[in-house]
């Protein structure tokens, strides 16, 4: 019981920090601000010509969710890249506390900036565009969005992992900003897309999670897309955790640590 | 028990060139390196850029896995007791990486204190304690980006010392830190050995090494070329003297044909500033200052003198060594 409050007392102290490290810097303060309103603002200018109330509830919802999409998940699959750049990668893997239990509050800390994209992005359609989104379930829909932030970052810790001992992997989230929000249905629904994009869009959390997003505000039942949702991040998780302790291994025979 | 055993310790680098035609190449870094560290004690280990000092430490600190030879640390194998290993260990690195610019150094030392396992109700005090032995009180809550070169190098000292380890791996620590900035840090470190820690310290400065450390082993390309007391080292210079002499741009050429005059067993070239010193291992009793003089012809010469050798004097000695 003891070495659980422990662990619970590390990972709340290191979340605290993380979240100060990203909260404190003005530029990327300045990045998480404008970037999801940005684009929220190109989505529903595009949305607003058609005039109908049905489809600016779409792109609405679909905006809120891409603000955390950018701020999130890129930023996660960077995320050991900036501690190495920073030096401290190689005191994180020679601390006695597993890499995994190292990257759980950043991500976490990162799911909170995700989170406050959503919020911020809600409000700019309602104060800016007039939107007033309709929530059908309130309580389901802050479900489903926190399942939107938990996810991405097991998602986001997944491809940090990788950066461990490839260094330009972190590039690979990048590269997916821009296709995510196809590939998750932000604001052109999966259906529309090629059959054989199919099983990508499936692959990652978060098209479960928009999908969970949209039925808690329209009235349906979130509770089968939260459950593929949910299952899904949790084998990004288990895999990335597993895929942890290969790559640090393969960093120490290969020497990737130190390298910038 | 030793505190840190090395054993035939070996570590390869494999290199690949090429964009289509892809070739690769092995670059030994450690070559075979051995020694044993008592605990309690303060082992130097010197060479110069590209020796393997760096290598040497990642492995015996469990961050780069060797490609022979073992390595121990308190009865611990680098390689299958990872866990226990950094349990029982301390690294602190030269240079201004390793720590959160964004953070005050007192949330560096709360973040790190909880990786390493310090117990939360023991953090403060231990904090504390470490700020007030590396004389940053009063300065925790300032952000580390403000922070100097010195302080952060201390800092990270700190940030080393936060779970007690039994033994300190401190690579290059005064790299790049002036001259006042470097004496507390050797103050520092001169304070660990009195409360009995061991340590492995890299540097570039002998006097530094002179200085705190009990026994010095030189590596040279991945090999340990001499091991000893400082003491033992100087010695090393066989009853010989040394002549520094100050010139103004001498070619290189010129520099070799002074090697060659009778009495000069070794010849290095120092660069300050605008000068180039040529620093000249000679026998006892050998007068070699004018055909010294002779070969250098008409090249300018500021100050000649002659002196008796010192660490430096061996150590580069020891590595110049054909």
């Amino acid at each position: 019981m003891e070495r659980i409050g422990a662990v619970l007392h590390q990972q709340l102290v290191c979340y605290r920090l993380q979240l100060r490290v990203l909260s404190t810097s003005l530029f990327d303060g300045l990045l998480a601000v404008f970037f999801p309103l940005m684009f929220a603002t190109a989505a529903l200018l595009v949305y607003r010509i058609k005039g109908d109330p049905e489809a600016m509830q779409y792109a609405g919802l679909g905006a809120a969710i891409m603000g955390m999409w950018t701020c999130q998940g890129v930023i996660a699959s960077s995320l050991l890249t900036r501690e190495r750049w920073a030096g401290t990668l190689e005191l994180l893997v020679a601390a006695p506390t597993p890499l995994s239990r190292v990257l759980v509050p950043i991500t976490m800390a990162l799911s909170t900036i995700g989170l406050y994209c959503v919020v911020a992005t809600i409000l700019w359609e309602r104060w800016v565009f007039g939107l007033r989104l309709e929530i059908a379930s309130w309580p389901l829909f802050v479900l489903s969005v926190l399942m939107a932030a938990l996810t991405l970052a097991l998602f986001g810790f997944f491809l940090s992992v990788t950066a461990v001992r490839y260094r330009t992997s972190w590039s690979l989230g990048a590269a997916l900003e821009y296709p995510g929000w196809l590939l998750c249905g932000f604001l052109v629904p999966v259906e529309l897309l090629p059959d054989w994009i199919h099983p990508l869009s499936w692959s990652i959390p978060t098209t479960w999670a928009m999908a969970a997003v949209r039925e808690s505000a329209n009235g349906g039942s979130p509770w089968a897309d939260l459950a593929r949702c949910a299952a899904i991040g949790l084998a990004y998780a288990v895999l990335a955790s597993y895929l942890g302790r290969r790559l640090v291994d393969s960093a120490r025979r290969n020497a990737t640590l130190a390298l910038t | 028990m030793s505190a840190v055993q090395a054993v035939d310790l070996k570590r390869t680098f494999r290199t690949r060139t090429g964009l289509l035609r892809r070739t690769a190449k092995d670059v030994e870094a450690v070559r075979g390196v051995s020694f044993r560290i008592e605990p309690g004690e303060l082992f130097g280990l010197l060479g110069p850029n590209g020796a393997g000092k760096t290598t040497t430490i990642k492995m015996l600190i469990t961050l780069l896995l060797p490609t022979g030879g073992s390595a121990s640390v308190l009865g611990h194998d680098v390689v299958d007791d990872v866990r226990e290993v950094r349990r029982r260990i301390g690294y602190v690195f030269g240079g201004d990486r390793g720590l959160y610019e964004r953070l005050s150094a007192y949330d560096n030392l709360r973040y790190f204190s909880e990786l390493y396992g310090v117990a939360p109700r023991e953090q403060k005090a231990r904090i504390g304690e470490l700020l007030e032995l590396v004389g940053l009180t009063g300065r925790e809550r300032e952000r580390v980006e403000g922070y100097s070169r010195g302080m952060r190098q201390r800092l990270h000292i700190a940030r080393g010392l936060l779970h007690d380890p039994a033994v300190l791996f401190l690579d290059e620590p005064s790299i790049g830190i002036d001259p006042v900035g470097a004496r507390e840090l050797r103050a520092t470190i001169g304070l660990l050995k009195e409360q009995g820690k061991t340590v492995l310290l890299t540097t570039h400065y002998m006097f530094e090494a002179d200085e705190l450390c009990d026994r010095i082993a030189v590596i040279r390309s991945g090999e340990i070329v001499a091991e000893g007391t400082p003491t033992e080292l100087k010695q090393r210079v066989p009853g010989g003297r040394v002549l520094e002499v100050e010139t103004y741009g001498v070619p290189e050429a010129t520099v070799a044909s002074v090697g060659e005059v009778g009495g000069v067993r070794s010849v290095a070239m120092e660069e300050r500033g605008q000068q180039q010193v040529l620093i000249l291992q000679c026998e006892p009793d050998a007068e070699v200052t004018q055909g010294v003089l002779a070969r250098l012809g008409g090249v300018r010469v500021g100050r000649v003198v002659s002196r008796e050798p010192t660490l430096e004097d061996a150590y580069v000695e020891l590595v110049t060594r054909a």
